[in-house]
């Protein structure tokens, strides 16, 4: 397969809010801009039912329908898209390349923007019962376990207000968690507590998951006691946190040690013209809205770096 | 060939008995993956339509068509060959791994 003649200004992997506001700055001063998606826009944000936190929408919005209207606002000033999955970059040369299945793709600045997905427990047929009891996305299947009895794992955000949703659907369920505390904001908390059908298993982790065709319990260990005892489930909703998708750019950009791409504030990796926006930069926190602030620096510090040569 | 609403009343004539093999998506309105997922199921019926049938259940319409596939996480794709189960997907999915069902 022969590069693309064309050598695009700016190359920008993964359609989230970090990407599609790379996407509207860089084309709006003046880029050729390029966004690959492997599978639809949105990322993470594209599968939240209810975005409550991201500023000028008083009575919240969908994700999805954010995303389509991030894309649009890009589509705008000439940024394009293409739905394909990139399966090697090249970032070093002055001229980077990615390929996909169709295309290699020539461009001058890249910006990463892969984010990242939920982390899963690693146990023995997890994947197997994807789908039959386990899960990972309460909104999306909560509705299947009505009247059941389910269980969560985690103790954060995402543990806590699937806790909530989950409350209101499910006749009972077991949170578990590996430390004594949940970290969530307060009212929600509280208003997990107060639910009445959530009974909490403080220090505790699940050592297995039981199951015949389907899942039928957990086995979960209390890590301070050692007592261990099996909990009867008809699913799990698995919230422990999320993995950084950064493996392309592995081996040359530097990542730390939990695989998330080192760029400061000014989004800059260590290769020059190569830039780090969205959830699988090194950073204190990650939201729609820092993500898009993110694009937001690494379109500017694109067109410096592409002004500077 | 557009992609069909399939309904308890149509699921067998169209998916069970079709002569070529059917791809299920189930899925819901406030589900977002399915909302991802939905325009590349689109795309991959429109790339193949002389090879595959593609048709869509609204699970909150349907669920007894959810309940008897044993659909609980959504979006699910079921590919259907004679009336049978062929193949199951759970989850977002590229579509790259629809064509792959098909090979």
């Amino acid at each position: 397969m022969e590069p693309e003649k064309n050598i695009l200004d700016m190359l920008i992997v993964g359609g989230g809010p970090a990407g599609y506001t790379a996407a509207l700055y860089g084309a709006r001063a003046g880029l050729s801009v390029l966004l690959l998606e492997k599978l639809a826009p949105g990322g993470q944000m594209g599968t939240t039912d209810m975005v409550d936190n991201y500023p000028g929408f008083p009575k919240g919005v969908n994700g999805f329908d954010l995303a389509m209207q991030m894309k649009e606002c890009a589509e705008r000033f000439g940024a394009k898209t293409a739905l394909e999955e990139v399966s090697a970059l090249e970032l070093t040369g002055e001229v980077k390349l990615a390929h996909t299945p169709k295309h290699i793709y020539q461009a001058r600045t890249v910006v990463l923007a892969m984010g990242s997905h939920p982390r899963e427990l690693g146990l023995e047929r997890e994947g197997d019962l994807r789908g039959r009891g386990v899960s990972y996305c309460a909104t999306c299947d909560g509705m299947f376990y009505r009247g059941k009895t389910v269980a969560i794992v985690g103790g954060g955000n995402t543990a806590v207000s699937d806790g909530l949703y989950l409350s209101r659907l499910c006749d009972k369920i077991y949170l578990i968690h590996r430390r004594d505390k949940l970290r969530a904001p307060l009212p929600q908390q509280k208003a997990l507590e107060q639910a009445g059908n959530v009974e909490f298993l403080w220090n505790s982790e699940v050592t297995a998951l039981l199951s015949g065709d389907r899942l039928s319990g957990l086995r979960v260990r209390n890590k301070k006691t050692g007592e261990v005892q099996e909990l009867a489930c008809d699913g799990v909703f698995i919230a422990v946190g999320q993995v950084p998708d950064a493996q392309l750019a592995v081996g040359q950009v530097a990542c730390s040690e939990d695989g998330y791409v080192l760029a400061g504030e000014d989004t800059r990796t260590n290769l020059p013209g190569v830039f780090a926006a969205g959830d699988l930069r090194k950073k204190p926190l990650r939201q729609i809205v820092t993500a898009a602030s993110d694009g937001a620096v690494a379109a500017a510090m694109a067109q410096e770096y592409l002004d500077g040569r | 060939m557009s992609v069909l609403t399939l309904t308890q009343e149509n699921f067998e004539a169209e998916a069970l008995k079709s002569e070529i093999p059917v791809l299920v998506d189930f899925w819901a309105a406030w589900c977002g993956p399915c909302r991802m997922f939905s325009p590349i199921v689109d795309e991959f019926a429109e790339e193949n339509q002389d090879k595959v049938k593609v048709g869509k259940v609204n699970v909150d319409e349907q669920p007894d068509l959810a309940g008897r596939y044993g659909v609980m996480s959504i979006p699910t794709a079921i590919l259907f060959k004679n009336g049978e189960i062929a193949a199951t997907l759970v989850g977002l999915q590229q579509k790259s791994a629809l064509e792959d069902l098909i090979q």
